[in-house]
């Protein structure tokens, strides 16, 4: 291969290239060996598949909401229908397809090689996990079919608890369960990192992913308990009307805005965090380059983990919380956004004399950069209290967070998969196509949420079923760059499909990474490592790798 | 390309009634736009700052152009600088984002008050001269005006895009938000929090007139019966006056004047009595017993609307002295029919 070349990509000699004979794929056979797997990496498919599946089913649910938003009038659907629809939308996207995006998925596959060590520390717990997880996905598919629900996500009392008569305790219990899936996950993850990390790996050593995980897994512990239990509190007022929030009982409906977001904040980074350490891994070997300030970008996971704790009163500006706790909140909100610009700098400055090159993975690191800026700066605008005012409730705030959670998370996400398909399957993805989904999801995406910051600024209010007609040329190129998005989104399904069984054999370490995930065969064996790693280089030691690759190739 | 002329005509005339930015339309607006503007600004900055980076390193370390990379641990002073500069960006956002929230949240004190109710899906205003408007609201312009604003049944949220101004409307809890239109017009009021079926459809459309025109439509729309007049009904009515009666002796503590004094209660603490308390004491007078008095007094929760609870507390904000209480006595005992007040219809 020679210098010049404009790609890393080093794969193995096609003609004489075979699938690694034994590894955890083809280990064991039958459905059961799935069902009842304590193998992290076959939980981890298993949540793919099912959190691929909730995907689209949330993605249908958006569609619709844009075909009805093509037109001022309420002219596609009921209200009732249309509130249903951004209501699982949602919950689906939220619960089912966000939380454990990255974590279930690549988490749960990478965290235990990324140590060196052969899983996860209780891989039962992680396979319940999963059960838990679908236990969850199918009380939501129920509450479904049995009609829907109509609360919105955020179950606001007590309009959930006393003027709704939907599948509201279906929704809940649903919720409930999904949140022990996500502790458990959590849980899983912390005991792993601080027991069970390959001799020489220390804390410092360990990839910058390790680190985010471990940061969104201290938020999913600490946090899931309060949103299981405001949980509880809304479906025993619904059936027994304990009036803990129900204002004609002496209740407060303002201590439900406060248990609520005590959860659903710090649940926005247990949200992104994931997927900025995916970002951080595809930019490091990309650029052929440690990332930037490794302690700087280690240690802003854990401060936003930290202070995402104590900004949750910023969702109730509006709402008459008082003054000077409306202050602390806002300063506190400002306070957490530092982090963030922390680590686009860092990662902006890993590419500084790096050796660039842009594969598909690439190319959704840098949508995320600029996605995640754009939704970041505009989190600022609504931490500012005055500003917060116009703009809460609005289509700004859709805007906002639709640019964080899907232009960063997704985008992540997508990245996440693209860069470790070779390792998880033993195959290449499409290289051409998957570079089309890349630019073809970002350009729709702007097209979809671009408009709807102007909406919001205008007025247009969130969980609108109708609106004024001056409004509709923005909602037009808003639908207009769904059915963009939509398309960027399928692309990668089919193609990766197609690549399970005609894609390029991958090799050991087709992106020449420097991680331990790439240092053993692909797909990996079940027990991950023939002989336990010793770890005597810091993450992302490109000498380190050349020297071994050197090695090898002298030994060979 | 051909292009139908009465194609081309919907396009032409569908783009130009598109809204992109909203009318300033309350003294408000300017400061809040200001604060827009800055904080664009510093977006585009950051996304330039961002974007150049990327793109320059993109090209200048790109593989064909720098086929090794030149590994670098980190830096010190670069890291505190973009610490530093972002940090000072948001602080500066804010006391800035601060003093505005200050400015709309905390109401001149000449402003008149109109109380607006939520209701899934209407809106109700009640001006204190009697008028009675639903998904509407008419003001004078270049007056401050205070809305005091409470739900009957869920979360909504009054918003008024153009003045820029929003507040949630929470049930049993008085919240209020205030501003000073500049333009006569008419304006979207929205409500949004989301609150059921018909959201989208609370909607409704506040009218900014000129003081003449303001005064005119006052005249035109009267009900006939101040909301302190149907209060002094109600309180007749529900037997209020047996014991608040402004007696020396009576089982009830005396109510004139006693809106916007201090109050000390039985359980020794003591309350500045505004609209919110005294619609509390209404409805939880268990909670509320003033000092020196038995907690006697039957809770009133569920037995008077949002509407008569206005009417109450309107009523015992204007007594000044205990001469109408001791009318509404003698009336309701003497079994006659309301108080007949100059100038009053009727009912």
């Amino acid at each position: 291969m020679s210098a010049t070349s404009s790609t890393i990509l080093n794969l193995p000699d096609q003609r004489t290239a075979t699938m690694p004979k034994r590894n955890y794929l083809n280990n064991e056979h039958g459905l059961l060996s799935w069902l009842l797997t304590g193998d992290h990496k076959r939980i981890a498919i298993l949540y793919l598949i099912s959190i691929t599946f909730f995907f689209f089913i949330g993605g249908a649910f958006a569609g619709l909401i844009r075909l009805e938003l093509l037109t001022p009038q309420p002219d596609l659907m009921a209200s009732d229908t249309y509130n249903k629809m951004f209501s699982m939308h949602g919950i689906v996207m939220i619960f089912l397809f966000l939380v454990p995006s990255v974590p279930a998925t690549l988490g749960n596959f990478l965290i235990p090689i990324m140590l060196g060590t052969r899983d996860l520390a209780f891989p039962k717990i992680n396979l319940l996990s999963w059960y838990l997880y679908l236990a969850g996905g199918t009380f939501t598919l129920a509450a479904l079919i049995f009609g829907g629900v109509d609360t919105g996500w955020t179950f606001t009392t007590p309009l959930s608890t006393h003027y709704l008569n939907t599948n509201v305790i279906t929704a809940a219990t649903a919720i409930f369960i999904a949140g022990f899936s996500s502790i458990f996950t959590g849980l899983n993850f912390i005991v792993t990192i601080h027991r069970m990390r390959a001799p020489g790996m220390t804390w410092f050593r360990m990839p910058l992913f390790v680190w985010a995980h471990y940061a969104a897994s201290v938020l999913m512990v600490l946090g899931t308990p309060v949103l299981a239990i405001t949980i509880v509190l809304v479906a025993l007022e619904r059936t027994v009307g304990i009036g803990v929030f129900d204002p004609t009982k002496g209740g407060d409906p303002l201590l439900f805005q406060h248990l609520f977001w005590f959860y659903s904040h710090p649940a926005v980074y247990i949200m992104i965090l994931p997927g900025m350490g995916v970002i951080s891994e595809i930019v490091s070997t990309f650029s052929r380059k440690r990332v930037f300030g490794y302690t700087a970008v280690a240690f802003s996971s854990v401060a936003i983990a930290l202070f995402g704790f104590f900004v949750w009163a910023h969702h109730m500006f509006i709402m008459g919380v008082s003054n000077y706790s409306a202050l602390v909140f806002s300063l506190l909100t400002m306070l957490v956004a530092v982090p963030s610009a922390i680590k686009i700098f860092n990662w902006a400055f890993t590419l500084q004399k790096g050796s660039i090159t842009f594969e598909t993975p690439m190319l959704y690191a840098f949508a995320f950069f600029g996605l995640f800026t754009i939704g970041g700066m505009t989190g600022v605008f609504l931490g500012a209290l005055g500003m917060d005012i116009h703009l809460t409730e609005t289509y700004f705030i859709v805007a906002h967070f639709h640019y964080v959670m899907v232009g960063g998370m997704l985008m992540a996400f997508l990245g996440g998969i693209h860069f470790w398909w070779p390792k998880m399957t033993g195959r290449m993805y499409p290289e051409s196509f998957s570079k089309l989904s890349a630019v073809t999801s970002f350009i729709g995406f702007n097209l979809t949420f671009m408009p709807q910051f102007i909406l919001g600024y205008l007025g247009m209010p969130r969980r609108y079923h109708a609106y004024p007609a001056e409004y509709q040329v923005l909602n037009v190129l808003s639908t207009a760059g769904a059915t963009v998005l939509g398309v960027g989104f399928l692309l990668p399904l089919l193609y990766l499909t197609w690549s399970l069984r005609y894609g390029a054999i991958a090799g050991n370490n087709p992106w020449q990474a420097t991680g331990l995930e790439w240092q053993i065969q692909s797909p990996p064996l079940t027990e991950n490592f023939i002989e336990t790693p010793i770890v005597d280089h810091e993450a992302y030691d490109y000498e380190w790798l050349a020297h071994k690759t050197e090695q090898e190739v002298t030994v060979g | 390309m051909h292009i139908s002329p009465v194609l081309w005509q919907f396009l032409v005339k569908w783009l130009h009634a598109s809204a992109l930015f909203p009318a300033e339309a309350s003294t408000i607006a300017p400061y809040t736009d200001a604060l827009y503007f800055f904080l664009l600004a510093i977006t585009v900055v950051g996304m330039a700052v961002v974007g150049a980076l990327v793109v320059g390193f993109s090209i200048r370390y790109r593989k064909e152009k720098h086929p090794v990379a030149i590994q670098v641990e980190g830096s010190t002073l670069l890291e505190a600088t973009w610490t530093i500069i972002p940090l000072a960006l948001f602080l500066v956002t804010f006391v800035w984002g601060a003093l505005l929230y200050f400015r709309i949240y905390n109401p001149p004190t000449n402003s008149m008050n109109i109380y607006v109710v939520g209701k899934q899906w209407m809106w109700k205003a009640e001006h204190p001269g009697g008028q009675h408007e639903i998904n509407a609201l008419h003001v004078p312009m270049g007056r401050p005006v205070q809305l005091t604003m409470i739900s009957q049944d869920v979360f909504h949220s009054f918003s008024i895009p153009d003045f820029r101004v929003k507040r949630e409307v929470i049930p049993g809890r008085y919240s209020t938000v205030w501003f000073e239109a500049t333009a006569p017009g008419t304006y979207h009021i929205f409500c949004t929090q989301y609150c059921g079926t018909k959201h989208s459809e609370m909607i409704g459309e506040v009218t900014v007139l000129t003081p003449d025109d303001y005064t005119k439509w006052t005249e035109g729309s009267t009900s006939g019966m101040s909301l302190a007049q149907n209060g002094e009904r109600l309180f007749a009515s529900m037997g209020c006056n047996s014991c608040h009666s402004g007696n020396a002796a009576a089982r009830g503590p005396n109510l004139s004047g006693v809106f916007g004094s201090k109050l000390q209660l039985a359980n020794g603490s003591e309350v500045l009595v505004n609209e919110a308390y005294l619609r509390d004491a209404i409805l939880n007078p268990s909670q509320h017993v003033t000092a020196g008095y038995a907690p006697i007094m039957p809770t009133y929760q569920g037995q008077v609307s949002e509407d008569g609870l206005i009417d109450l507390v309107e009523y015992i904000k204007g007594l000044q002295t205990n001469y109408r209480v001791q009318q509404t006595l003698t009336t309701s005992q003497s079994n006659q029919v309301a108080p007949t007040t100059p100038g009053m219809v009727k009912p």
